[in-house]
């Protein structure tokens, strides 16, 4: 199979991602859009790994996936957080500033 | 098949070495020193570790190379802003440090874990509990700040980017009073610099996919070659272009801007607003000078778009606040615009004058928002511009350091913000920008009417009957205002003295 297909695949991973983070309303959710958005980077960095023969981007995958690994450490830590003081995790709940 | 091992020029990459190796340090403290002997240590070790990482940073000043294989350039800007950033982060932890303004301890919660309101919150702050966690995580995001400038290929920004800003996500949340409004910063914050980042993580992935390498030199060369598909090149321009405009909250991204100043601590939004915008323009102009040069016809209509919606938008915006957090927020938007001008420019001078503007800038915000931890009720701190009615009659020093500030944030001759205002103008009519300029200093007429309007209000209408009161500025937040306006009114009486360091800082090496 053509490895252009792959390419493909992480474009639609991407959008998928994207529109979630923009449509979806539990932070949570909104989380894991942008999860996947990672992971669609990394479908594209292997991906161009094999079409170009060289090992770059297995390894920035890796990079990746640690960095992810941080993340949600951090943001599962602030999501609990303001879900334990709103009983809510929406993202409209959390409206205090404006303006 | 032979193992190479790396060849790494430690004394190069020493200062951000420095720097983390306080911040575990800091942990290792956090974890094995009694509770209240933990401030004591953690404020002299923080400090000192700064302070040592500047002084190796001045012994290294002469350094142009590329080193850690070819992962991290150490050349003039990188050096420049690594310094300011060291700097200006001593003034923000002092900042951060500060315990004798609020009764009730620092700027931060008393136990983060405790709901806001509950019976858990309140017997923490009955027991005056104080946490000392925010020293190391100011400290990680200083190393990522010394580290994103200074990243000559795409994972190391990534990876820098992404340890400047997971401490900075916390510690937006980490506020003692009108705790939702922070936690509402830190989760806005946190979902849309993740967002962010993962637009330019994909844009990396196409840079990768064109040049066959992260490697800022190997993407320059692939692009003077012309090697690759266009298509890959410019959506990773594009996708890269969104994660580093973010950071910089320039305008199509900046919504998150006046919500994480308002809400962050005080101290917290000083520290970001000054360090996070020089690490991050750093990052930026090296990727586009270095990197990217090749392609500069296909991104300067772009940046020039976003450069003039960003003054424009960001100077209107701040005319409508009526809070100064967000004022100065969307104030640094407008800047963000000012500072693009001089990396559109996309020469010598426009470098040179974004890197002055860069440190000048980053003194200025700091010192204005150390004056807003001052003025203070019953509740706090008073952020509403009302607030500040009448402050010139009853606190004039206070008044008169607020009106500097905002002067050099004007852009006034006589202070520094009007030099580095002259640069970037000056870079980008060079280069042939003459409509970015027009719009620069049509919208710096804008901005100066909010900056001269707070300024009457403070010298020319009477205090409200029950307004704030202007606390007496302890040690630390005195130390850092008085460095933040030296440097200011120093910077614009006699700026020759840094812009030569910076014209002569002024490559890029590659």
């Amino acid at each position: 199979m053509s490895p252009n297909n792959y390419l493909v695949l992480s474009a639609l991973l991407f959008s998928i991602g994207a529109i979630g983070v923009v449509l979806r309303r539990n932070a949570i959710v909104v989380f894991m859009c942008v999860e996947l958005m990672l992971n669609a980077a990394n479908l594209a960095f292997v991906t161009f790994a094999r079409l170009l023969g060289n090992l770059d981007g297995q390894v920035v995958a890796f990079f990746t996936m640690v960095v992810a690994a941080c993340e949600v450490v951090v943001g599962l830590a602030i999501i609990v957080t303001i879900f334990r003081s709103r009983r809510s995790a929406s993202v409209d709940d959390a409206n205090l500033l404006k303006y | 098949m032979n193992f190479v091992a790396p060849v790494i020029n430690y004394s190069q990459v020493l200062p951000i070495l420095i720097v983390l190796g306080t911040a575990l340090l800091g942990v290792i403290v956090e974890a094995f020193v009694a509770r209240d002997r933990r401030y004591q240590i953690q404020v002299p070790l923080s400090i000192a570790g700064l302070v040592v990482a500047f002084v190796w940073i001045l012994k290294i000043h002469a350094t142009t190379a590329i080193t850690a294989e070819s992962a991290v350039a150490i050349d003039g800007p990188a050096l420049v802003l690594q310094g300011a950033i060291v700097i200006l982060g001593i003034a923000g932890l002092l900042l951060i440090a500060e315990r004798k303004l609020d009764s009730s301890g620092d700027a931060f919660v008393a136990q983060a874990a405790a709901i806001p309101g509950s019976e858990a919150e309140r017997t923490a702050t009955l027991a005056k509990l104080t946490q000392t966690e925010v020293f190391p995580l100011t400290l990680f995001a200083i190393a990522g700040m010394m580290l994103f400038p200074a990243a000559n290929d795409l994972v190391t920004m990534f990876v820098a980017l992404e340890v400047l800003s997971l401490p900075l996500y916390l510690m937006s949340g980490l506020a003692r009073r009108r705790r939702l409004l922070s936690q509402e910063a830190a989760l806005k914050y946190f979902l849309l610099g993740a967002f962010s980042s993962a637009f330019f993580l994909y844009g990396a992935a196409f840079l990768y996919g064109y040049s066959g390498s992260v490697g800022f030199r190997q993407i320059r060369e692939a692009i003077q070659t012309n090697a690759g598909n266009d298509v890959f090149l410019l959506t990773g321009i594009a996708l890269v272009s969104v994660g580093l405009l973010f950071k910089v909250s320039a305008v199509p991204f900046h919504s998150w801007t006046p919500d994480v100043y308002q809400g962050a601590p005080t101290p917290v939004t000083a520290f970001m607003a000054a360090c996070t915008k020089i690490a991050a323009f750093g990052a930026f102009a090296r990727l586009f000078y270095v990197g990217l040069s090749g392609a500069r016809w296909d991104w300067r209509p772009m940046l020039t778009v976003i450069a003039i919606a960003t003054m424009v938008l960001g100077a209107l915006w701040a005319l409508t606040q009526t809070d100064i957090k967000r004022m100065l927020a969307y104030s640094s938007v407008a800047h963000s615009g000012f500072i693009l001008t001089g990396i559109v420019a996309t020469n010598k001078a426009g470098l040179s004058g974004t890197l002055f503007y860069l440190v000048t800038y980053g003194f200025t915000t700091i010192g204005a928002f150390a004056i807003v931890t001052l003025v203070r009720n019953a509740s706090g701190e008073a952020t509403h511009i009302s607030g500040y009615a009448g402050l010139g009659k009853r606190s004039p020093w206070i008044a008169m350091l607020l009106s500097l500030f905002l002067l050099a944030l004007a852009g006034i001759p006589l202070t520094s913000g009007f030099v580095a205002k002259f640069a970037v103008f000056s870079a980008a009519y060079e280069s042939g920008s003459t409509v970015l300029v027009i719009f620069g200093v049509l919208t710096s007429a804008i901005a100066a009417f909010f900056y001269i309007r707070l300024i009457v209000l403070m010298f020319f209408q009477d205090p409200e009957e029950d307004g704030p009161t202007v606390a007496a500025a302890p040690l630390m937040t005195t130390a850092a205002i008085a460095l933040c306006a030296t440097v200011t009114l120093v910077l614009g009486i006699l700026p020759n003295s840094l812009v030569h360091v910076i014209d002569a800082a002024s490559r890029f090496v590659f």
